[in-house]
Order: C-alpha cells, then sequence, then structure tokens
C-alpha cells in the first residue's frame, strides 16, 4: 500500500515540474511599460496629419462634449494607422491633448488592447489567429510556413520592413477555419485595410504573403475556390429552398 | 513519511467533502421560499444576542429619519442611513470584512473581491464594499459559502504572490499577510510559474517590489483622487496586469509617502526606512508634527534612541489619516548636525565645549553688562509654548520687552487672535464654496491644507482664485495677479472674481503669513478685511476669514504675546538670545553684539553665535503646540535627548537662576500655570479654540497697498527648518523631485 502511494506521490511530483516549464505568455507585442528608443521617444513631436485632423474633429462630435475621453480608442486607433500600425509614446500623448487627460489615462487604454501595438510592425501586419478552431485546423502550421518564409519570429519585422506575424485570438471566422487578418497600413489612413483571409493552408497563406510583397491586393475571404463566402463546398446541401415563413403567424396578413 | 502523507491526504479528502456539502446547502430558501422565510424571521427575532460594537468606534449618523434603512448582519439588526454600502453595515453592525481595495477615503474599485459576503436571496456571494445596502438585507459573514469565497479569492491572491515575507518590509503589518492567516486556506494547489514583474522608480520615497502587488488600484486612486498626481495607472492586462507610470516618471507629489501606508501589501514601502527594523521591535510615541504649521498627527515609531519613522495617526479635523512627505521622511535630520555640548567662541573663533555651569555663567554675565533695550529674543520656528513663555518672562525680568517669534514679522499684530489663526478651521474648510488665496501656495506652506481644499474643490466645483507669484496647484484655480493691487480692485468689486466671491455661499479668504514681512502688510490686511466686508465672508454661522501659518511657534508665539517693543530692534541689539532661531535676519545685527544661540542643531544661527546652548529637539521633549486653526497639541517624548541637550525651557530656567532673576517655575506643570494666566486657550489640548472677537475690531489704517508682488513664503518644501535642512533624505527629495 505504501508503495502505492509512493508511486502516486512520484507521479503528482513529476507532473508539478513538468508544469513549471511552461513559459509565461504574454498578450501583447510590446511590454507593459515604456523604453526611450531613437524613434518612440517623449519628445518626438508628433501629431494628427491634416486629412485626419478633419477626422479627429469628426470622431470627437460623436460624444458629448464633458465626455471627451470616450473617444480614446477611435483616436488610438487613427493614430496607430496614420503612424503605420503602430503607436509610438508621442502619439498617444498627442491623443491624450486631445481627449484632455492626463497621458496616463492614456497608457492605460493601449496598453490593455492588444490591437493597439506599441511597438513597430510591419507594413502588412499578419495575425494568425490560434484559437481552439483555428487550431483544430491547423494555424499553427499556417503560421510558421509564414514565420519560415519571412525568416522572422512572431511579432518580429522583416528587414525590409514590410511584414511582421503576430497571434490573435478568436476573430470570429471559425466556420472558415484556419485564418488570418492582414492589417494594412502601407498606404496610411486612408489606404487602410483589414482584411480576412480563410480556409488557408501553409501554401496558400505563403502565395498571398508573396502577393502583398508584390503590391497586389489579393482577394479577401475564403481561400478556397469550391466555397462561397461561407457556405459548403460544392454548394448548398440544404435550406435549398426559399426559406419558409414562420408556421406561427400569417406575415401576408399582418401587412 | 508514508503516514503524515496518508494523514494529509485523508484531511484533504475530508476538506473537500465538506466543501462540497457547503454548497448543496447554499440557497435551499430558494427551492422552499414560504418555509425558509419563517426559519429565517425566527432566527431574526430580537433575541439574546449580544450588543455588539461597531468596527474601529465607527459612529452612525442619522440626519434624515426617512432615510434610514434597516438590514441584518448575521442576524443581528442594524439601522443605517440610505446609500450605504453592504461593507459599510457590517462595520456598524461590528463585523470587521476582509478588504483590498476597499479604502473610506477613495472611490470604490471593486477588484480585490476580498469582502465577498453571501446576501440572502442572492444567487452568488456579493462583494460588500460595492452593493448599496437595501433595505431588509440579510446579510451572512460567517456562512461556509462566504467562508470558501474568501478562501477562493486569496488562494488567487497568493497565486502571484511572492511568499517573501521574511524580506519584505511590509512583514508583521501587512493586510496580506493578516488575512491570509485568518481567512486563507492552510495550503496552496499552485504549481505553476508565478509571474514577475520589473519595479518602477518612483522617486527618492517610495520603494516598489512590483511582484508583490495584488493590483488593488488604491495608489492609484490616491494618486489621482487625492494627491491630485495623474501619474500612477493600470497597465496591461490579465495576468500581464502592473501598477507603473509606463513612461519612467519620479512621483512628484507631496503626499506620495501615503502609498507606503495605503498600500496592503509589501509592493510599495518606504525607501528611507527599507530594511532598517522590524515593525514590531518599534516603540510607538503618539506627537505632534513640528514641521509646518498644520500639526499633524503623528506616530513616532523609535527603537532604542533613534526615531525609525514616522506614520500618521488618524484625526479627522487636521490631518485626516495623511501626512506630508516631509513630515514622514524628515526624520534623518534629527541625527545630523546636532549640538551636544555647552559651547563657547574663543578668541581664534572656534567653538570649545565648556561644561553647562560655565556657559551659563558667561551667558548671564554679558546679560547683565548691557542695557535692558539692547537685549532681544529672539523664539525659533520650532519653539514650544512653555519655552517661549519661559524666555518672555526672562527677558522681561532683565527688563527688556524685545522678543519675537520668527515668522511673524518685526511688528506682529497679536491683538485679536481672529487676525493670524484660521478661523475656518481646517475642516471647516470643506464647506466652502469659493477660495480666495491671498500671498500663499498651501501646496508647499502646508500641504496638509492643500489636501483639504483640493478634497472640496473636487467634491464641490469650489472656485479658486489666487493672487501671488505663479505657482503650482494640484487643482483647477485662478490666477488673478501678483501683487496686492488685485486685491483693492476684488474689494472695490471691479475684478471678475468679485461676482464668484459675492454669489458664493461660503467664501473662505486665506491669506499667507508671508504677508507678515510685508511692509504694507496693515494695508494688505485692510484689503482683505474690505473683500471679507463685501462678500459676507463673515457672519455668525460661518467666518471664513483666515491665515495661513507657516511655523508650528507662531500661533502660540502671538498667543504669548511675542511682540517685539520696536520693529528696529535688531538693528541697535547688543545681546541676542536666539531660541533656535535660523531664519531670522541677522545681516543688520552690529558686528559687537553679543549671540546665544540655544537649540539642537548646528545650522544658520550658529555661524554668528558666540554661546550654543543645546536643546533637545520635539521628538525628545514634552511640549505645546499651536497649530494654524487655533488647536493646542502636545508633544511627546519618544527617545532621550542627545548628548549634553537640555529641554528648552529648563535651560532658561536654569539661566534666569544663574542670572539671579530666578523664574518663579521649576516644572512644567507649574511652567503652565504660568501660561494659564496669559494664554488659557493653550492648555486646551486637542480642542480648537476659535477666536472670541472678529477682525472687524481692527484699528483703520491709512497706509495704501504698493505694488510690489508677493513673493513665495517658502521656496523649497523639503528644507524649511533646522532639522529638515539636516536631513539626507530631504536634500535628495529637493535634489530630485522640486520642480
Amino acid at each position: 500500500m505504501f508503495g502505492r502511494l509512493a508511486a502516486q506521490r512520484l507521479n503528482e511530483i513529476r507532473t508539478s515540474i513538468r508544469r513549471t516549464t511552461q513559459a509565461s505568455r504574454s498578450f501583447s507585442t510590446a511590454l507593459n511599460y515604456h523604453i526611450d528608443t531613437p524613434d518612440n521617444k517623449t519628445d518626438l513631436p508628433w501629431e494628427f496629419n491634416n486629412a485626419n485632423k478633419e477626422k479627429v474633429k469628426e470622431i470627437l462630435s460623436f460624444y458629448p462634449s464633458n465626455y471627451k475621453q470616450s473617444a480614446v480608442i477611435p483616436l488610438l486607433d487613427l493614430a496607430q494607422q496614420q503612424n503605420g500600425g503602430w503607436l509610438p509614446v508621442s502619439a498617444m500623448n498627442a491623443v491624450a491633448k486631445v481627449v484632455e487627460v492626463a497621458p496616463i489615462r492614456v497608457y492605460e487604454v493601449a496598453t490593455f488592447y492588444t490591437m493597439f501595438n506599441r511597438t513597430k510592425v510591419g507594413k502588412y501586419h499578419l495575425l494568425v489567429c490560434g484559437t481552439t478552431p483555428c487550431m483544430i485546423r491547423g494555424s499553427r502550421g499556417i503560421e510558421e510556413a509564414i514565420l519560415k518564409h519571412l525568416g522572422v519570429k512572431r511579432n518580429e519585422v522583416t528587414k525590409d520592413g514590410l511584414f511582421s506575424v503576430g497571434e490573435m485570438e478568436c476573430m470570429g471566422c471559425c466556420v472558415n477555419a484556419p485564418m488570418m487578418t492582414v492589417a494594412d497600413y502601407s498606404n496610411g489612413s486612408e489606404g487602410y485595410a483589414y482584411n480576412y483571409y480563410e480556409d488557408l493552408t501553409p501554401k496558400k497563406a505563403v502565395e498571398i504573403v508573396e502577393a502583398f510583397r508584390k503590391g497586389e491586393k489579393p482577394p479577401r475571404g475564403t481561400q478556397n475556390p469550391g466555397r462561397i463566402n461561407c457556405g459548403p463546398e460544392g454548394g448548398n446541401t440544404t435550406l435549398l429552398g426559399e426559406p419558409k415563413a414562420p408556421p406561427c403567424r400569417d406575415l401576408d396578413a399582418a401587412e | 513519511m508514508g503516514l503524515g502523507l496518508l494523514a494529509s491526504r485523508a484531511l484533504r479528502s475530508s476538506r473537500i467533502i465538506r466543501n462540497s456539502t457547503r454548497t448543496i446547502v447554499s440557497t435551499p430558501e430558494l427551492k422552499n421560499a414560504d418555509a425558509a422565510a419563517a426559519a429565517a424571521a425566527a432566527a431574526d427575532a430580537p433575541s439574546d444576542l449580544p450588543k455588539r460594537n461597531p468596527v474601529g468606534g465607527a459612529r452612525v449618523h442619522l440626519p434624515n429619519p426617512d432615510d434610514v434603512i434597516e438590514v441584518f448582519v448575521d442576524g443581528y439588526p442594524v439601522k443605517i442611513p440610505k446609500g450605504m454600502t453592504v461593507l459599510q453595515a457590517c462595520e456598524i453592525a461590528g463585523v470587521d470584512i476582509p478588504r483590498f481595495c476597499y479604502h473610506s477615503r477613495l472611490s470604490i474599485a471593486g477588484n480585490c473581491r476580498m469582502c465577498l459576503v453571501e446576501v440572502e436571496k442572492s444567487p452568488k456571494p456579493v462583494a460588500s464594499c460595492a452593493m448599496p445596502a437595501l433595505p431588509g438585507m440579510k446579510i451572512k459573514t460567517d456562512t461556509p459559502i462566504a467562508k470558501k469565497a474568501r478562501e477562493g479569492v486569496m488562494e488567487f491572491l497568493l497565486m502571484n504572490h511572492p511568499l517573501d515575507c521574511p524580506i519584505c518590509d511590509q512583514g508583521g503589518e501587512c493586510d496580506l499577510q493578516d488575512q491570509s492567516m485568518a481567512f486563507g486556506s492552510d495550503r496552496g494547489r499552485f504549481t505553476e510559474m508565478k509571474r514577475s514583474v520589473v519595479d518602477k522608480n518612483l522617486g527618492p520615497l517610495v520603494k516598489t517590489v512590483m511582484t508583490r502587488c495584488i493590483q488593488c488600484t488604491r495608489c492609484v486612486r490616491f494618486a489621482s483622487e487625492v494627491a491630485g498626481v495623474e501619474d500612477l495607472g493600470m497597465l496591461g492586462r490579465g495576468s500581464g496586469e502592473e501598477i507603473g507610470t509606463y513612461v519612467e516618471k519620479l512621483m512628484t507629489s507631496e503626499l506620495s509617502g501615503n502609498v507606503i501606508d495605503i498600500c496592503p501589501v509589501g509592493a510599495l514601502t518606504s525607501k528611507p526606512f527599507a530594511f532598517k527594523a522590524r515593525n514590531w521591535e518599534l516603540k510607538g510615541t503618539e506627537s505632534i508634527d513640528v514641521t509646518d504649521a498644520v500639526g499633524s498627527n503623528i506616530r513616532i515609531d523609535s527603537r532604542g534612541p533613534e526615531v525609525m519613522r514616522v506614520v500618521p495617526r488618524l484625526n479627522e479635523d487636521i490631518n485626516e489619516e495623511w501626512i506630508s512627505d516631509k513630515t514622514r521622511f524628515f526624520y534623518d535630520g534629527l541625527k545630523r548636525q546636532r549640538l551636544n555640548d555647552p559651547m563657547i567662541r574663543g578668541a581664534d573663533g572656534r567653538f570649545q565645549a565648556v561644561s553647562w555651569r560655565d556657559a551659563l555663567a558667561i551667558v548671564a554675565e554679558v546679560m547683565h553688562q548691557i542695557k535692558p533695550e539692547e537685549i532681544v529674543g529672539v523664539a525659533g520656528k520650532l519653539s514650544d509654548a512653555e519655552s517661549m513663555m519661559a524666555l518672555k518672562d526672562l527677558l522681561n525680568k532683565m527688563g527688556s520687552n524685545n522678543i519675537f517669534c520668527e515668522g511673524n514679522g518685526m511688528s506682529p499684530n497679536a491683538d485679536l487672535r481672529s487676525g493670524y489663526i484660521m478661523n475656518t478651521s481646517i475642516s471647516g474648510l470643506e464647506k466652502a464654496d469659493a477660495f480666495l488665496l491671498v500671498g500663499t501656495q498651501p501646496r508647499v506652506e502646508a500641504a496638509m491644507v492643500n489636501a483639504r481644499i483640493r478634497k472640496t474643490v473636487k467634491a464641490t466645483n469650489a472656485k479658486v482664485g489666487y493672487v501671488g507669484p505663479a505657482a503650482d496647484f494640484n487643482y483647477d484655480h485662478e490666477h488673478l495677479g501678483t501683487d496686492p493691487q488685485t486685491l483693492v480692485e476684488i474689494a472695490k468689486g471691479s475684478h471678475p472674481f468679485s461676482s464668484a466671491l459675492k454669489n458664493a455661499k461660503n467664501p473662505v479668504i486665506i491669506v499667507g503669513a508671508g504677508v507678515f514681512d510685508r511692509d504694507d502688510k496693515d494695508a494688505v490686511f485692510a484689503a482683505v478685511d474690505t473683500i471679507a466686508k463685501n462678500n459676507n465672508v463673515v457672519r455668525p454661522d460661518w467666518n471664513g476669514l483666515n491665515v495661513l501659518l507657516l511655523n508650528a511657534a507662531q500661533a502660540a508665539a502671538l498667543d504669548l504675546g511675542l511682540v517685539p517693543e520696536s520693529d528696529k530692534c535688531i538693528e541697535s541689539a547688543k545681546f541676542v538670545y536666539l531660541m533656535g532661531a535660523d531664519d531670522v535676519n541677522l545681516d543688520k545685527l552690529p558686528d559687537d553684539a553679543f549671540v546665544v544661540y540655544q537649540g539642537h542643531h548646528g545650522d544658520r544661527g550658529v555661524y554668528r553665535a558666540n554661546v550654543i546652548l543645546p536643546a533637545s529637539a520635539f521628538t525628545e521633549k514634552e511640549g505645546i503646540y499651536e497649530n494654524t486653526e487655533g488647536c493646542a497639541q502636545i508633544t511627546m517624548p519618544a527617545v532621550p535627548t542627545v548628548g549634553d541637550a537640555r529641554d528648552d525651557w529648563k535651560i532658561v530656567r536654569a539661566l534666569s537662576e544663574v542670572a539671579g532673576v530666578a523664574l518663579p517655575y521649576d516644572s512644567l506643570g507649574a511652567i503652565r500655570s504660568r501660561i494659564k494666566t496669559v494664554a488659557p486657550n493653550l492648555l486646551e489640548v486637542d480642542e480648537r479654540q476659535p477666536a472670541t472677537f472678529s477682525t472687524s475690531l481692527r484699528p483703520e489704517v491709512s497706509q495704501k497697498v504698493s505694488a510690489t508682488p508677493f513673493t513665495p513664503a517658502v521656496e523649497n518644501f523639503y528644507m524649511t527648518d533646522a532639522i529638515t535642512r539636516a536631513s539626507k533624505i530631504m536634500a535628495q527629495c529637493s535634489a530630485l523631485l522640486k520642480k
């Protein structure tokens, strides 16, 4: 009996040791504190360009004038688009000035949301979905293929500054898993695009990356030629006719 | 080993079973409402429940009987006003709810979840700090559900908390430590890696060990709500969440030390006190702060002959539960530059230690050789009432009446007490809805008064007008002008701010004590009086006319009538007795004057002194100090004196005997009876004595205000007196934090 207990205990210890080797997870592209670098310093000038100044006014008009700080997320988004996909600390300060709050209140928001990048990203920021449905359908292979093709690590920018690859949690496209998002910052906030590429295979993903490199805009949505949007391959197998009216009441009579 | 394991396993399994039964019996009343209600009614019947006392002497104020609701805490009925939270109701019922993020003086965050209690008919435990109490609510704080909830929360809090209590300065006075002993489980189940967080540099006062942080956000709320510096924030999300400033920034607030007290764990601790002592080795002495005129209530923690730290004491009328950084960290100045022997300056200009007998004999001899009107006494800014009384009596016996307290100017007006104290009282400022600050920067002159003004401005959007040199305020204010001409305009009603004062219900005017040193001070006070008269500032039910003093000794000195006979007495003095006076201007003193310095620090006064008489500092003696609002308080000796030093009043008494004019008292009690004949209010300790007559009795003045701008009364918040100037920590602060 003691032998069995000892074996059980040993097993427990083993599992506990195995678990502790797990690396810590990070949720964001950057640290939760700022370190001065030549291109990211508090004293660098940063302001919205003229076209975006109009947009800032428009965004602010959506909110009551005594709750200007409500505009902090759309303004940070605009600043990020203008700044090539990432937010230097000076851009956050500029937003704080616009919404009239202390800079720290903007930093809090920017560090909370993972879609605000506080380090440089590529002109095309590729975000591979890593949540369960996509993972089951092979998202890890896709990320691996892209990383290998570009020769970078996750959250690293390629030497030419064109690409960076990140991971994201579920983007609600599980029916077409696996998928990735491409945030296109190559043309500032005017040409900003945020498109889903679905039904990927490692080969297809690399092709899409290459198309972006050539300056093309590959068609968004499912990459499986047999499917239309999220319909099944080879056409519908159910719901073939017009949907029936609800049985409970006569819609025509209601009109 | 095997048996022990077996035993622990058996214990654990039995615990699990008990837990599961707990959850099963949690809400039977939901299934059978009538029976449960009947049972509850039976249980709630005013039975033989023992009377409970509210936690910490909490008192309920029930202003409107219609707004009173009754709730039941563990079956014990308690009446509370509407709007109170469940946690407050429990406190009044005498049940202390564990909490980390809740702090009565800060906004409610509700993010630590430690205060979970069971509320009948609620499907889940509720966070009592954020839940308003509703009529008839049945709160249960000691049920299995509540206990299990706390245990679970505690387990989560300890998940990422390093168990480094042996090397943590908070050990022994740590909320997390205490509450995990009281409410936590006896073992953890966490086997993963603990997270670690980079420490932040918040300046020379606050040490951070951010890995210990449990994200209660008390410091963030304190910084933005009380201190008024929006520097701290909660960064990141999930398990990566951390407190920080994002960009490296020192905490440049004069109240930053208070985050050490409100931090429930050891994440924010005192940098100067780091690794110096354990809190259970310290002897606490309840005393009074003398570094400014507020008289904050402090506890001096000492070990043996050394002051180890200073922490605040609760006093709702004066400092609430905060103290300024100067009060908290000046204490290392008590160990440096101390005078410990009587000394006489020899012919070569060097000091030589002598015996008390010799030193006093020389002083007495010189004093007798000099004409009485050429004898001048100056009380320092840290002097207590007893020693000032003794010095005045000594000088009067010698035939001189030239005695004054530094900071009060050369021609102080001590006739009307309302003309130099804060008539509104510090806590009374909270009722104000408009402020006019004249030549005063409360933030550096009296940080705790400034915290009150800020509290009021935040709560009522009170308007603040400021006349004086450009200054840094931590609340919205209007800079009206820099010289007294602005006051004349406001008095005439031609200034835009006069309408704000006129419309205010409870206007407050605060005049800085820096005005005392101005040549046109009478005209400035006359202008202020006119403003007060025109705007109904002084009424039977409200007195909004205040003077904010700078030093701890000022109010008592004026009460005791330390007013020099001539405002040119220094120019003609042949004998000057400096009792701790370091900031009095001695430039015009004749070169052949004989200067006696009695004090505890080798500071400015010593440079000119011929004889040094070492005295004890306020941490080493008992003495009465009156604060700026006219409340007398007593300091208590926490540590023994240094070297051969003596209490101030004893030195003066001894000198009087050597000089042949013995003073008629030789104990503190006797000297206090003497004070009673001069200023009886000084003996009403811990009770604010309001002034009897208003300043409207002041004589008319023909003086005109000059165009000279007001000057800042305090140049450096961290260094205002002999002790703070000797402090290394204060020197660091002035180098790093002063803007």
